[in-house]
C-alpha cells in the first residue's frame, strides 16, 4: 500500500525525520507513537503527500506519490486531522461534501453518486440527527466524527489518523477507534494513525511503532514493542506494563514516585 | 436560526435576486434630472431591441427620453451594476481564500495596487494597444495583483492569515500605494490627472456612453462566470490550506488562481468606477447569513445583489443633493464602515493579539 524508502525531512534546514524506512500493507492498522517532537505527525503528513521529502521517495500502491497529482492521492488516501474550527457557519453535511471535492471535475457539478456517499457515510457514523447543525456548534467528539465521516466520503482506501482522539471525552475516544477499527476489519481499510495515548493504540491497533527523535526505534505487535524497556528508553518515563484484563494486550500503568 | 435552502430552490433564490437587480436598474434609470416612468424604460427598451414596437406619445418627448436613456442613464445603471457585481465577488474569492469575512479587494490594498497600476499607464508618454484593450487596464490589473500578492505575503504568518495581520498589511500597503499615486501625479504637474485621480480615490461611476463599458463588461461578466467554477475549491478552503490539500485541492495553483481571478474582477471594477469601498464586504456577508456560506449559491448571489447595491448606492449618490452628485465612495464607505467596525467587534475572538 505505502511504501518509504530511506526518507528524511528537515523543517528550515532542522531534521525532523532521519531515513525511515516502512511498508505498510493493505489492510492494516498501524499506530505511530512517541513523544512530542518525535516526527509522527510530519511522517502522517508525509504520507499524505502535503509534505514533500527532504530525502528519499514515498510509493503509494507502486508510484511515487510526488508525481501524483493532489486529486489523485486524495481519491486514495484520507485525513483525520487534529481538531479545527470552520471559518463560516457550514452544516455537518455540507462539511462532510467536502470530502467529495477529489471526485469533483471542474467544470461539472456534484451528482447523484456524490449525496449517496455523503448520505451513506453520515449514516454509517450515526450522525444524522446532527447532519442540518452547524460544524461550529457541535461538542468536539461530534465535530470529530464529523470530520471522520468527511474523510471517509473520500472513499479512501489508506486512512491518516493524526492524533484524532487528542482533547476528547474518553466515550468519544472509544467511538472513534471502535468505528475505525470496524471499518479496517469489515471493508480492509488500511490505518495509520499518530497516537498519543499507549494504552489507545494497545487496545486498537495490531502494529505500533515507535518513533525517537525522527527515527524508528520499534516497530511490530504492541505486546512486542511495548515494553517497560522500550517505553523508557523513547519516553524516558518510568511505567509498569501489565496485560489488559479482557483483551489480554500490554497494558500500561504509571507508578508514582 | 435560518434553515438551509434545499438543492431545487437555489435556482429560485438566484431569479428572486435577477428580478430585484433588473428592478432596481429600472428604477435607477428613471430618476434624475428628468423623470422618466419606469414602464416607458421597459417599453423603449423593448422597441430598441426589436422585441416590440410600443407607441409612446408625445413623439418629442420619447425621442428626448430615449436619448437619456440609451446615452446616459443606461449606460449609468449597467456600468453601476458592473462595478458591484465585480467587487462583491471579488470580496467572496478573497474572503473564501483567506478564511476570513473581512478580505474586501477595498481594505487588502487590491483597489489601490489597481488605481496606482491605472496611473502609472496614463502617465507614461507612449500609449499602447494590445488586442484592443489600453495599457491603462492591462497595468490595473497587474497593480491590483501585485497589491494582493505583497499584502497576502506580509500577512502571512506560519501558514495562515489573521485578521489583524492583513488588515495591518493591507492598510500600509494602500496608504503606501496612494501616498506614491498622489505623489506621482503631483510631481507630473497634470492638473487634469489630479482630478481625475481625486474622483477615483472617493470613486464614482464616471462612464461616458458604451465605449468604456463594452469593454469591461466581457471582463466583469466572464470573470464571474470563471469564478462560479472554483465554488468546490473555493468551499475545500475553509478546511484551511492543509485541509484543503487533504481533499485534494492543489493549493498554491488554486491560490494564485482565485488571487488573480480576484484581482482582474477589482482592477476591472476600479477602471469604471474608481474605489468604491466595503461593498465586496458588506453584501458577501449580508448574502452568507441568509443563504449560508456554500459558493455554489453564494457566489452568484453575491454578484446579483452586488449589483443591486451599487444601483441603488449611485442612484441616491446622484439624486440626493441634485443637480450635483456625491461620490458613491462616500456614501458605501457611510454604510461599509460601520459595518466593518461591527464585523471587527463581534469577531474580536480572532483578531485577539
Amino acid at each position: 500500500m505505502i511504501n518509504l524508502n530511506q526518507v528524511s525531512f528537515s523543517y528550515n534546514n532542522t531534521p525532523v525525520l532521519h531515513h525511515i524506512d516502512l511498508v505498510v500493507e493493505k489492510g492494516e492498522m498501524v499506530a505511530l507513537l512517541g513523544p512530542n517532537g518525535s516526527g509522527k505527525t510530519t511522517l502522517i503528513k508525509l504520507i499524505s503527500g502535503v509534505l514533500k521529502p527532504s530525502e528519499g521517495e514515498i510509493r503509494l500502491d507502486g508510484s511515487r506519490l510526488s508525481r501524483l497529482k493532489r486529486r489523485e492521492v486524495a481519491q486514495r488516501v484520507a485525513v483525520v486531522p487534529q481538531q479545527f474550527n470552520m471559518p463560516f457557519a457550514f452544516t455537518l453535511r455540507e462539511v462532510v461534501f467536502l470530502g467529495r471535492t477529489p471526485f469533483l471535475k471542474t467544470f461539472s457539478d456534484e451528482g447523484k453518486r456524490d449525496y449517496q456517499v455523503v448520505e451513506q457515510t453520515i449514516a454509517l457514523i450515526g450522525i444524522e440527527q446532527l447532519k442540518e447543525r452547524f460544524f461550529n456548534e457541535l461538542s468536539g467528539g461530534e465535530r470529530q466524527k464529523a470530520i471522520l465521516a468527511m474523510a471517509l466520503a473520500q472513499e479512501p482506501k489508506l486512512l491518516l489518523l493524526d492524533e484524532p482522539t487528542a482533547h476528547l471525552d474518553i466515550n468519544h475516544q472509544v467511538e472513534i477507534l471502535s468505528l475505525v477499527r470496524s471499518l479496517n476489519r469489515e471493508q480492509g481499510l488500511t490505518v495509520i494513525g499518530a497516537m498519543h495515548d499507549l494504552n489507545l493504540a494497545a487496545l486498537y491497533f495490531n502494529r505500533v511503532i515507535l518513533l525517537k527523535q525522527g527515527s524508528i526505534v520499534a516497530d511490530g505487535p504492541p505486546e512486542k514493542v511495548l515494553t517497560e524497556e522500550s517505553i523508557k528508553e523513547v519516553f524516558s518515563a518510568s511505567v509498569q506494563v501489565t496485560q489488559h484484563p479482557v483483551t489480554k494486550s500490554p497494558h500500561i500503568v504509571i507508578t508514582p514516585w | 436560526m435560518f434553515t438551509r435552502l434545499k438543492q431545487n430552490h437555489r435556482l429560485l433564490v438566484l431569479v428572486v435576486l435577477g428580478a430585484i437587480l433588473l428592478f432596481c436598474l429600472i428604477i435607477g434609470a428613471a430618476f434624475g434630472a428628468e423623470a422618466i416612468s419606469p414602464l416607458d424604460i421597459v417599453k423603449m427598451t423593448l422597441n430598441k431591441i426589436g422585441l416590440s414596437d410600443f407607441s409612446l406619445s408625445p413623439a418629442w418627448e420619447q425621442r428626448n427620453h430615449e436619448t437619456i436613456l440609451f446615452m446616459i442613464r443606461l449606460p449609468r445603471v449597467v456600468a453601476g451594476a458592473l462595478v458591484g457585481a465585480a467587487l462583491a465577488v471579488a470580496g467572496v474569492l478573497f474572503q473564501g481564500l483567506l478564511r476570513n469575512p473581512m478580505a474586501d479587494p477595498y481594505i487588502i490594498g487590491t483597489s489601490a495596487g489597481a488605481l496606482f497600476g491605472a496611473t502609472v499607464a496614463r502617465m507614461l508618454p507612449v500609449s499602447l494597444a494590445l488586442f484592443g484593450f489600453g495599457l491603462v487596464p492591462i497595468a490595473a490589473f497587474l497593480g491590483a495583483l501585485a497589491a494582493v500578492l505583497v499584502v497576502y505575503n506580509l500577512a502571512r504568518v506560519g501558514g495562515k492569515t489573521p485578521v489583524v495581520s492583513m488588515l495591518l498589511a493591507g492598510f500600509a500597503v494602500s496608504a503606501m500605494l496612494a501616498a506614491v499615486t498622489f505623489f506621482m501625479v503631483t510631481l507630473s504637474g497634470r492638473t487634469e490627472l489630479i482630478h481625475i485621480i481625486y474622483s477615483f480615490l472617493m470613486g464614482s461611476i464616471s462612464v461616458s456612453g458604451w465605449d468604456q463599458i463594452i469593454l469591461i463588461a466581457p471582463l466583469i461578466v466572464g470573470g464571474i462566470v470563471l469564478a462560479r467554477f472554483f465554488a468546490f475549491r473555493l468551499n475545500a478552503f475553509a478546511l484551511g490550506e492543509e485541509g484543503a490539500a487533504y481533499v485534494g485541492v492543489n493549493v498554491e495553483r488554486e491560490k494564485l488562481l482565485i488571487l488573480g481571478l480576484g484581482s482582474l474582477l477589482t482592477a476591472s471594477a476600479v477602471s469604471i468606477s474608481g474605489l468604491v469601498g466595503f461593498v465586496g464586504l458588506v453584501v458577501p456577508h449580508a448574502m452568507r447569513l441568509v443563504l449560508g456560506p456554500d459558493h455554489r449559491l453564494l457566489l452568484p448571489a453575491a454578484a446579483l445583489s452586488g449589483g443591486a447595491f451599487v444601483v441603488i448606492a449611485d442612484l441616491f449618490a446622484r439624486t440626493v443633493r441634485a443637480p450635483d452628485e456625491i461620490q458613491i465612495g462616500i456614501l458605501t464607505a457611510l454604510i461599509g464602515a460601520p459595518f466593518f467596525i461591527y464585523l471587527l467587534r463581534r469577531t474580536r475572538r480572532e483578531y485577539a493579539f
